[in-house]
């Protein structure tokens, strides 16, 4: 009986084990607006404290865009401006959650959105950045 | 009288058979993936208003509609399209 119970325990730990380390990763997008009343410095430091955050929490930056200010189609908390920003990321579903939370409390950021891609998705995305790179390849040659 | 009204009503020619055939464009291009970052393509599903437009005006699939309007739906969220419109096209 004994030997039974210890033998479960230790079987328990294995699995415990075995399920940190695979963490599952998948491949997300956020896009976020920084409000336009920042100047190019502060909005820049607005956007390095989520990079240096995805990395602290473990995730693979994968792609990074920058649109710059654009024209909202609607005004957001009264601002009918703001500076996007794009992120593609590989990261372990838990780090989502935290991430939102602390896109929320950043008054900086006045709208963002978080998409798991799908394969079709990565696919769709990476093609358009190799489209991206040859032409920008050409422009380069001519 | 009656003969009179019924000539005019021929006088357009007849569309019952020269109706063009909808077909779904995700299926026939074979476009898996709809962005929703890219609002310009979006604007082709949408009516004046910014509404969504139905499946039996565009010819999308039910699967494909779906995408697209999910796809509207980012966009509307991060302000790359309206919610409400007035003469968008």
């Amino acid at each position: 009986m004994e030997v039974r119970k210890i033998n479960f325990n230790f079987a328990l730990r294995f699995l415990k084990i075995i399920h940190i380390n695979n963490l599952i990763m998948n491949q997300y997008e956020t896009v976020f607006i920084v409000t336009p009343v920042l100047s190019e410095e502060q909005m820049k430091e607005a956007v390095k404290k989520f990079q240096e955050y995805l990395k602290a929490k473990g995730a693979e930056i994968v792609h990074e865009e920058h649109w710059g200010m654009r024209k909202l189609a609607y005004p957001i908390q009264k601002k009918s401006t703001g500076f996007y920003h794009l992120v593609e990321y590989k990261a372990d579903g838990q780090l989502i959650a935290d991430l939102e939370l602390a896109f929320k409390r950043d008054e900086r950021i006045i709208r963002f959105l978080t998409v798991k891609l799908d394969k079709h998705a990565v696919a769709y995305n990476e093609k358009k950045r190799r489209k991206a790179k040859e032409a920008k390849d050409e422009t380069a040659q001519a | 009288m009656a003969q009179g009204s019924s000539e005019i009503k021929y006088l357009t020619p007849i569309a019952v058979d020269t109706k063009k055939k909808k077909y779904c464009r995700f299926k026939k291009n074979r476009i898996k993936y709809i962005d929703y970052k890219d609002a310009d393509f979006l604007l082709r599903f949408v009516n004046e208003q910014g509404k969504i437009l139905p499946r039996r005006i565009t010819g999308t699939s039910t699967k494909y509609q779906r995408k697209v309007a999910q796809a509207i739906k980012r966009a509307r969220h991060l302000s790359l399209m309206p919610y409400v419109a007035d003469l968008l096209k």
